[in-house]
């Protein structure tokens, strides 16, 4: 193996920058992915998260800044960073003509360190049989094919593009069961990207969001459980919410209700809301995190053009 | 062990270790036995082992479970759980709970305890009866 041990890092990518047709898709994307987590991507629609691992599957190349993937430039040497990567995407990108044993073999031939047992035995799980033409299976069980031929080499490094996009929820279900045993091989690494956030929280080590090509915020599930709260408040009608700050921010309405975001918990030092009473904490769901963290964002972009337009 | 995870609400780890703390309350684990590995149960109820690793360390700390150097996890001994004092520490915010719901609902104290030893009562002939079912 071409990879030192003392590396930590099964993914490093430091101010990556990529734009389309002159448009920003990657606006200086830092991001590291210790080995032997499971690292989420989360992000609305367009942020950014196919390009970014497109970069790391090599198939793009970076315009300004670095990308390593167990050490090495995917870009540049494709072939033997791939070959320790197992890759599975929305797309129903299989060759459709193929029979599931034909596809086998040809990823068997690939990888050097496909193993035939776990193929078999997960062949099996999934009641794949070699005969069947992938034409003819259902999405679900395309997606299971596509899943088998991602990890039978058992790669290093498993990339999951929005793997579980339209399928039932038993296939979903055996899509995490293999991202828990991959990672439960010591030492390897999953990304998993996806809009599904119940599955994002429950599988990861750290989560990132991803928005307007921009890594706004990395967390670990558990810091959310710990440190974050979600309060809610009984105002006046004619109440305005505080401005968003680091602290506090994704005021909510609902009639005379406000519900906002804590980001320390035990942070007592000034009242948030003196002229209203609190009437509930509760815990913050990965859900009301990510949209109080997205329209923080945009709401700070708009305060900026606000006074750029009035200079 | 099929153990529900709810995706709303309490923290994963927390639900995890209170379906094992009511299993061995209700002496479905009895001490001595053994629990699931870390890894098999986290591939079983798909989430991350870390999080799995953190409820039970909490039973841990609690002398709920304990680790054996032979490998494994199992239920401790009850003179190594805690003392009662601090199990009924655990007890406080259910019973927040309960007093928050009698109060919404007009009960009155004497009310309410006098329901829960109604309660104790139905439960327990229930518990008999499951028993003499099995035998």
């Amino acid at each position: 193996m071409t990879v030192s041990s003392d590396d930590k890092l099964a993914v490093e990518v430091t101010d990556l920058k990529r734009s389309f047709r002159g448009k920003l898709a990657l606006n200086g994307i830092d991001l590291k992915i210790p080995r032997g987590t499971i690292q989420g991507l989360v992000g609305l629609n367009g942020a950014g998260k196919t390009t970014l691992i497109r970069h790391l599957i090599g198939s793009l190349k970076a315009e300004k800044g670095q990308v390593k993937v167990l050490g090495q430039n995917p870009a540049q040497d494709p072939e033997s960073v791939l070959k320790q990567v197992g890759y599975m995407t929305e797309e129903d990108s299989l060759p459709k003509w193929m029979r599931v044993g034909e596809l086998i073999d040809f990823c068997r031939a690939i990888y050097p360190t496909w193993d035939d047992s776990y193929a078999k035995e997960l062949a099996e799980m999934f009641s794949l049989s070699r005969q069947t033409k992938l034409k003819g299976l259902s999405k679900g069980q395309r997606a299971r094919a596509g899943l088998l031929v991602a990890i039978a080499h058992r790669p290093l490094l498993l990339v999951l593009d929005e793997p579980s996009s339209g399928l039932d929820p038993i296939a979903r279900s055996d899509i995490l069961e293999a991202v828990i045993r991959t990672i439960s091989d010591d030492g390897r690494t999953v990304l998993f990207s996806s809009h599904l956030l119940d599955e994002v929280d429950r599988v990861c080590d750290h989560i990132s969001l991803l928005h307007d090509g921009k890594i706004l915020a990395t967390l670990r599930p558990e810091d959310r459980d710990d440190q974050m709260q979600e309060l809610t408040y009984q105002a006046a009608l004619s109440w305005q919410p505080p401005i968003d700050t680091d602290r506090c921010f994704g005021w909510r309405r609902s009639g005379l209700e406000w519900s906002v975001v804590l980001v320390q918990r035990d942070d007592t030092s000034t009242p948030i809301f003196p002229e209203a009473t609190l009437i509930e904490r509760g815990p913050v769901s990965l859900q009301r995190w990510f949209e109080a963290r997205v329209s923080r964002k945009s709401s700070i972009s708009v305060h900026e053009s606000v006074a750029n337009g009035a200079s | 062990m099929q153990i529900n995870i709810q995706s709303d609400g309490l923290p994963i780890y927390q639900q995890i270790a209170n379906q094992i703390r009511y299993r061995i309350a209700a002496r479905n684990l009895k001490p001595g036995d053994e629990v699931p590995s870390i890894r098999s149960l986290a591939e079983s109820l798909r989430v991350n082992p870390n999080t799995v690793a953190r409820a039970y360390r909490e039973l841990e700390t609690e002398g709920m479970l304990e680790k054996r150097r032979t490998k494994g996890t199992y239920v401790a001994k009850q003179d190594h759980q805690q003392s009662i004092r601090q199990r009924a520490q655990q007890l406080e915010p259910h019973l927040d709970t309960l007093i928050m719901y009698a109060v919404q609902l007009g009960l009155s104290l004497d009310h309410v305890t006098e329901q829960l030893r109604e309660r104790i009562e139905v439960l327990e002939k229930r518990r008999t009866k499951n028993k003499e079912d099995l035998a």
